[in-house]
């Protein structure tokens, strides 16, 4: 990771480290997965978090929503939810002899789609059309969703018995995707000694308003990409393409979402140019779940993600 | 033996190899024994198991065995192991040989120049459009496995063609140079090539019933002529072979060749054409009756038969005059006469009688000319490829018995009753017709146009052509064989085929054929001086050819490398000077790869150098914010910071 032995650049103020250190404070041993989320949410887009059960994915969202100020509801996805939980309903008032919308839990600035492959691919679509839109279309009435509008969906490994494993398709709506694996030693010591991290998430406090993220959604987005940096994001789109390693290559969204998440990437560890090592940084996060390996039935490997990196020269 | 990593042939490129060495071999396999072809087969299928299977390569005592057998059998086979022969059989065993030792990328460099040489071994025996298309294709192929050889696995097969492709294309302007301005020498550098020597059919220099029948059964072409003007008719074209005077009661044969010239009165304008002959083993031109000026090279024999020094045993070109109407030696010499008035004594004594008793009716020599056209236009007689097969008496046979004959039965019988009546007569073989090619205008003839007819002399009027063949089936001389002959004759199919889209197609296919002998294979240097002429270089010797193939060539070349060095990615300044930070690293055994960040470089010296890691750091720094950062004049900190770099 940038910023560990050698960071040049870095002269811009790194206004969210503040928040790094609270959430590192309370998701022990995974500050380069609390780097990456927020570095997601900064380029503007949607996190998956794939893991086993009890990794702490719901406390890094909670964390998260707490320390950036965001309203925050989560819904727990099982396979006989229904759209309606997620956007909400019209009721009948008899008082007033009109129908009245109650909001479902969508309608949040962040919201945690807990182990989303557990329900049904209807729900699954109702949760990512919001997203795509942010809006939600309800008996014919749109309603915005608030703004900033973020989505943290945790997965189980498909692997697992009673899923629906996301479509490609679906999976291409999520900037991000990230895995969280085990605590190391220390910090899994650590976490034992002091109990579950849940309720000291719920206690944390914004550390900025939410009104100002957008200000710096707008600065990560400025940070500069020179022309050579654009050829290599651009080289490494083609060369998926190329790779036998997959069955298909990266679309021209993916490719933007490369480079945006660069971008964030940069701009989280105070610079203002995007260098070729953040694009190798982010280019699993982004590619991976994006990617179909021709080796098996899964998505793409993080070998054959490294392969495509060394098959590319830099310009 | 050991090979470095780097050097070892990839196994994705041995399907090119293999593809590249088939291609050049397997022409060869036409005209080589069938052994060494069956051995060459074993060998490459034996390699592409070793191949599929990923086993191990033979070691070197097999393949040392294998070189003895291959160098023993074709010893054998050629009593050498050079020449034309041996030296390509040799060739195409160690191509194959090497394909089982591919175990270095030295290895299948050797396989693409082998390929490259094996391809220039075709022409030895053939200098056909097919053979020229075919090894067009090869040397794309071969192109192809070298490029492979470079591009390594990223590159996809289609890509690698397309590659090798355009690489062949770009060389078209110095082929095209090369084949105008290269110093011809005349007669071929290497020896003839086969089908050059292999003038199958043709006339012979006797006559025997039905020699000519058999060779009407050829499609094969004899000649061809191009008229400056548009062609005589088709009943006009005689085109004179060698004249058979002396008979035995069944064969003709020539005389030797008499040296006084021949006298010609010309009737009417001479009609000037050019000839292209296909090889025949002989010397006559088959030039048309009766030939006019001829070139100094050339020979007129007092028969009229116009002949070359030598046998034409290469496809060669005439200009060529013809009289077509002519007065020819109406003072004969008497002992020519006399001679042509010979009959075998004791042979054919039935027609001997006929004739006698014509004689004994009417004394003018046209008279009989037309009697004995009569007899053979009465009923009774047809015109047959197949004829009957004729005893002692040929001449009787044919005339009271089977009636049925070629055009060779009319011309020896015809004239066998003339000297019987007097009348001093001879064969005169050749071809009669020809077809013109509506695609490019040449007067195609045939084996099957060949054609025996007669000529008497008359008081007067020297000698004058009689067909014979044309008093029976006068289609014959005015549309030719096909439509003379009746339904189920042998003809060639070729011939046979009239008046539809095939016919369209072999006239197409023969214009093509003749384009390439006529444009590109007959080059020689007497055209290539006239071209040169035209473009304005007047007798140029080789070495004023050589300097001018040299400069062209050499200013291609600059045109091309302009085009390329215009078209090449202009390296911006901070890649340029981190280049060279690089290189200068590389001297100091820190090595680079191409997707290795600056930054991840640094990284790396501060674990594994930390001696350079500082100087590193400071000119990644430099390059980093100047090729990636917005920032103007960086360049400047980064050129010190290269200079700094120990």
């Amino acid at each position: 990771m940038l910023g560990v032995k050698h960071s040049p650049f870095s002269t811009n103020p790194k206004q969210l480290d503040p928040i790094l250190a609270a959430a590192g404070g309370i998701i022990l041993g995974k500050d380069r997965e609390i780097r990456q989320s927020l570095a997601c949410l900064l380029a503007g887009g949607h996190l998956l978090i794939e893991d086993l059960p009890g990794v702490g994915k719901t406390t890094l969202a909670h964390a998260l929503a707490n320390l950036l100020g965001l309203s925050f509801s989560r819904i727990q996805f099982t396979s006989d939810l229904l759209p309606a939980d997620i956007t909400g309903v019209s009721v009948y008032e008899r008082q007033s002899g009109e129908f009245r919308f109650l909001p479902g839990p969508v309608f949040a600035q962040m919201v945690l789609a807990d182990e989303i492959n557990r329900a049904t691919p209807k729900t699954q679509s109702a949760l990512l059309e919001a997203m795509e839109e942010r809006q939600v279309t309800i008996e014919g009435e749109t309603r915005p969703l608030p703004q900033p509008f973020f989505v943290i969906a945790t997965q189980n490994p498909s692997h697992q018995i009673g899923t629906f494993p996301l479509p490609e398709s679906q999976l291409d709506r999520f900037l991000m995707r990230i895995e969280l694996g085990y605590p190391d030693r220390g910090a899994e010591r650590a976490l034992l000694a002091a109990g579950g991290q849940r309720a000291s998430a719920d206690r944390l406090t914004p550390l900025i308003a939410a009104s100002d993220l957008p200000r710096l959604q707008a600065e990560a987005a400025a940070t500069h990409a020179a022309g050579p940096l654009i050829d290599y994001v651009q080289a490494l789109v083609e060369a998926s393409r190329r790779d036998a390693a997959f069955q298909h290559g990266l679309s021209p969204r993916a490719g933007l979402a490369l480079l945006a998440a660069a971008r964030a990437w940069a701009w989280l560890d105070g610079r203002d140019m995007v260098l070729p090592d953040d694009v190798q940084e982010m280019l699993p996060l982004v590619a991976r779940h994006r990617l179909r390996s021709t080796q098996g039935t899964g998505m793409a490997r993080s070998e054959d993600i490294a392969a495509l990196i060394r098959a590319v020269s830099i310009p | 033996m050991s090979i470095r990593p780097t050097d070892a042939l990839e196994r994705g490129a041995t399907p090119w190899l293999f593809a590249a060495a088939l291609a050049t071999t397997l022409p060869h396999f036409e005209h080589q024994p069938l052994w060494l072809s069956a051995l060459t087969t074993v060998l490459f299928a034996w390699g592409a198991w070793l191949w599929w299977r990923d086993e191990r390569l033979p070691g070197r005592w097999p393949l040392a065995l294998l070189v003895a057998i291959a160098c023993g059998g074709v010893l054998f086979e050629f009593r050498t192991l050079f020449g034309r022969d041996a030296g390509v059989a040799m060739l195409v065993v160690f191509m194959a040989m090497k394909l089982l030792e591919l175990r270095s990328r030295r290895d299948a460099t050797v396989v693409v120049m082998l390929g490259y040489f094996l391809l220039l071994t075709h022409y030895f025996y053939s200098q056909s459009i097919p053979t020229g298309l075919w090894l067009l294709a090869a040397m794309t192929l071969v192109t192809a496995a070298l490029v492979r050889l470079h591009g390594g696995a990223a590159s996809t097969p289609a890509a690698t063609l397309r590659y090798a492709g355009l690489l062949m294309l770009q060389a078209v302007p110095f082929m095209l140079v090369l084949f105008l301005l290269f110093p011809r020498v005349s007669g071929p550098l290497w020896g003839l090539p086969q089908d050059a020597h292999n003038g199958r059919t043709g006339l012979s220099d006797q006559m025997a019933p039905g020699n000519i029948a058999n060779l009407a059964l050829s499609g094969e072409i004899a000649f061809r002529a191009r008229f400056t003007q548009p062609p005589p008719a088709r009943d006009r074209l005689y085109w004179r072979g060698p004249v058979l005077e002396m008979f035995d009661g069944k064969i003709w044969r020539q005389q030797a060749a008499r040296p006084r010239p021949p006298q010609i009165e010309a009737l009417s304008p001479p009609v000037a054409y050019e000839s292209t002959l296909e090889p025949h083993q002989q010397r006559w031109l088959l030039a048309l009756d009766a030939p006019g000026t001829l070139p100094v090279d050339l020979a007129l024999e007092n028969t009229l038969t116009a002949t070359a020094r030598l046998p034409i045993n290469q496809r060669q070109r005439f200009s060529l005059t013809a009289i077509l109407d002519y007065r020819f030696n109406p003072d004969e010499e008497q002992a020519v006469l006399k001679r042509n008035l010979t009959l075998p004594p004791e042979i054919n004594p039935r027609s001997r009688a006929l004739a006698e008793s014509w004689r004994r009716e009417e004394s003018s020599p046209e008279r009989l000319v037309q009697k004995a056209l009569t007899l053979f236009s009465g009923s009774g007689f047809s015109y047959t490829l197949q004829p009957p097969v004729l005893g002692e008496n040929p001449v009787d046979d044919f005339l009271f018995v089977t009636q049925r004959g070629f055009c060779e039965h009319y011309s020896s019988a015809f004239v066998a009753l003339m000297r019987a009546a007097g009348v001093p007569a001879r064969v005169v073989t050749g071809y009669q017709g020809g077809e013109t090619n509506p695609v490019d205008g040449f007067v195609v003839v045939r084996q099957s146009d060949a054609h025996a007819w007669a000529e008497v002399w008359l008081a007067g009027r020297g000698w004058v052509r009689v067909d014979p063949t044309a008093a029976v089936s006068p289609t014959r001389v005015e549309s030719g064989i096909a439509a003379a002959m009746p339904d189920g004759e042998p003809l060639p199919a070729l011939i046979q085929v009239r008046a539809n889209w095939l016919r369209t197609l072999q006239f197409r296919w023969e214009a093509i054929n003749n384009a390439w002998n006529q444009y590109v294979l007959g080059y020689n240097p007497q055209r290539q001086r006239e071209f040169l002429s035209r473009l304005g270089l007047n007798d140029p010797d080789w070495r004023n050819m050589a300097a001018a193939l040299g400069i062209i060539c050499g200013l291609m070349l600059l045109a091309v490398t302009g085009w390329a060095l215009y078209r090449r990615p202009h390296l911006d300044p901070a890649a340029r000077l981190w280049q060279k930070a690089l290189r200068r690293l590389a001297r100091r055994q820190v090595n680079c790869a191409p997707w290795e960040t600056p930054l991840a470089l640094v990284r790396r010296l501060e674990d594994e150098r930390p001696d350079l890691a500082p100087a590193v750091m400071e000119v990644a720094d430099a390059y980093l914010q100047a090729r990636y950062g917005d920032q103007p004049d960086q360049l400047k900190i980064l050129r010190a910071a290269v200079a700094r770099l120990p």
